[in-house]
C-alpha cells in the first residue's frame, strides 16, 4: 500500500494538521528541543537566553522564528506536535486551553465560554468547503 | 486462573489531574465532573479488582521521537509518575505486576501481536488520572497496575479492528494465567476533543453518544471504524478512541453496561466514561 494517497483525505479536515511521517521527519529538531524543557535545567537556561538556546538544536530559522513569537500554529505547520509544544507553553506557564484560545484566534473568555457552552459543533467544520462557504 | 471480569473506560484530560491534586473538586466548574465518577468510585471499591491493565497513551513523557513503539507493555515493578513539565503529580508510585505482564508479553507475541516490553517507564497523566478518578487520593494504589501504553500521537495510530483483536488476545493471555486474580482493563482517552490548529475545541456529543452506545450494541461495527471518521468527527485527538476498543476486545462479545457518564468540558475535552462488565 502506497504511504501518500493522492489526494491525501485528511487534508480535506479544515483547521487540522495530522502529525504524519513526513511532519514528524520535518519537526524532529524543533519537537526534540520541546522535550528538552521537561528538564529544570534547560527551562532555566532557555528562559534566560531563548535564541542563544535554540541554536543547540539543528532546526530551521523558520522553526526557531515560530518559537521565538510564540507562533503555535506556525509551529504546528512547521512539524511540531501539540504534545512537545506543551513543554514549552508550559515553560511559559499557559495551560491547554489557553493556548487552544490563541490557535483558534478567540480571546481566552470566548473560547471558555464556547467550552462550556458545549465546544464547538462538528457541523459546519468537517470539509474545507464548508469553511470555504461561510465566508 | 486469573479471570477478567469487567472494562472501564474513561477520558485522562490534565487539568482533572491538576483540579484533584490542587483541591479543586467542588469548585462549580468541576463538581459535576467528579459527581458523575461517585457511582463509579463505589462500585470499583466493592469489586477490588487485583490487578488493572490499564490502556492509555504517553504524552511526550516517557517516549519522544527517539522511539515510538505502537503497543508498549510495562513489566516492571513500579513505575514513577512523569515530570510533565510542572513536576511530577504527587500521587502514589504504581505498583506492577511483573509475573502477570511478562507472561502477557509473551503470550501475546506468540499470538502475533508483537508489542514492545517496557521495563523502565514513567508515567504521565494518561495513567495517574484514571486512578485518581476511580480510587481518589489514596496513600497507596489498592491494587496492581500493568500500564500498556499506544501511539496514537504519531500517525498512523493502530487501528481500531487491530485495537479490538489485540484485546481479545490480552484476554486469552490473562486468562491462561495461573493465579487466582480479579483483572479489569481500562480503556482511557477520548472523547471528542482537538488540542490543536483552528478547528481546536470541537466536540461531537452525537458522535461520542453513539461510540456509547455501540461498545454494547455493535463493537465490531466500531471496531471497522477508520481513522478519518475519528479526525473529522471527533477531532484530532478524538483519535484517542481506539484504546478503547483494546478493553472492548477483552471482554466478551455480550457485555452488560453497569454505568455512564458524559459531560462537557474538561478543560477542552469532552469526558466519557462507561464501566461494561462480562455477563458471566
Amino acid at each position: 500500500m502506497p504511504l501518500k494517497v493522492n489526494p491525501n483525505p485528511f487534508d480535506d479536515i479544515p483547521g487540522t494538521t495530522l502529525f504524519d511521517a513526513q511532519r514528524s521527519r520535518q519537526g524532529y529538531h524543533l519537537n526534540m528541543f520541546c522535550m528538552s524543557l521537561m528538564k529544570p535545567d534547560n527551562r532555566a537556561a532557555f528562559k534566560a537566553d531563548e535564541a542563544a538556546y535554540l541554536q543547540k538544536f539543528p532546526m530551521t530559522q523558520a522553526q526557531r522564528d515560530a518559537v521565538l513569537k510564540r507562533n503555535w500554529n506556525g509551529m504546528i505547520e512547521l512539524g511540531g506536535n501539540i504534545y512537545f509544544l506543551a513543554k514549552l507553553f508550559s515553560t511559559d506557564g499557559k495551560s491547554f486551553q489557553q493556548v487552544a484560545a490563541i490557535m483558534t484566534g478567540s480571546s481566552q473568555e470566548d473560547y471558555a465560554n464556547m467550552m462550556i457552552n458545549g465546544g464547538r459543533s462538528a457541523d459546519g467544520n468537517r470539509s474545507k468547503k464548508e469553511w470555504q462557504n461561510r465566508g | 486462573m486469573a479471570k477478567l471480569v469487567a472494562g472501564v473506560a474513561t477520558s485522562h484530560v490534565p487539568a482533572i489531574g491538576a483540579a484533584i491534586d490542587l483541591g479543586k473538586t467542588q469548585e462549580p466548574y468541576w463538581q459535576p465532573l467528579f459527581k458523575g465518577y461517585e457511582p463509579a468510585k463505589k462500585w470499583i471499591a466493592e469489586q477490588k479488582p487485583d490487578v488493572i491493565i490499564l490502556v492509555y497513551n504517553d504524552h511526550a513523557s516517557a517516549f519522544s521521537l527517539e522511539m515510538i513503539p505502537t503497543f508498549a507493555l510495562g513489566c516492571a515493578a513500579e513505575f514513577l509518575p512523569a515530570d510533565e513539565g510542572w513536576g511530577p503529580r504527587k500521587v502514589p508510585v504504581v505498583k506492577g505486576h511483573p509475573e502477570l505482564a511478562w507472561h502477557i508479553a509473551q503470550s501475546v507475541i506468540l499470538d502475533e501481536f508483537d508489542l514492545t516490553i517496557v521495563n523502565n517507564m514513567a508515567v504521565d497523566h494518561g495513567l495517574t488520572v484514571p486512578l485518581s478518578l476511580l480510587f481518589g487520593q489514596p496513600a497507596e494504589w489498592p491494587c496492581q497496575v500493568i500500564p500498556l501504553a499506544v501511539n496514537v500521537v504519531q500517525y498512523p495510530p493502530p487501528t481500531g479492528s487491530r485495537c479490538y483483536n489485540f484485546g481479545k488476545a490480552i484476554r486469552r493471555a490473562v486468562e491462561s494465567f495461573d493465579q487466582d486474580l480479579k483483572v479489569m482493563i481500562f480503556g482511557t482517552g477520548g472523547m471528542s476533543h482537538q488540542l490543536q490548529g483552528p478547528r481546536a475545541g470541537l466536540i461531537n456529543r452525537a458522535f461520542d453518544t453513539a461510540f456509547l452506545d455501540n461498545l454494547t450494541a455493535d463493537p465490531l461495527g466500531l471496531a471497522r471504524m477508520p481513522h478519518i471518521d475519528y479526525v473529522r468527527e471527533a477531532g484530532s485527538e478524538g483519535i484517542e478512541l481506539v484504546m478503547w476498543l483494546i478493553m472492548r476486545g477483552a471482554l466478551d462479545e455480550k457485555v452488560r453496561e453497569v454505568y455512564r457518564f458524559y459531560h462537557v468540558p474538561a478543560s477542552n475535552t469532552a469526558v466519557g466514561h462507561i464501566i461494561l462488565e462480562n455477563e458471566a
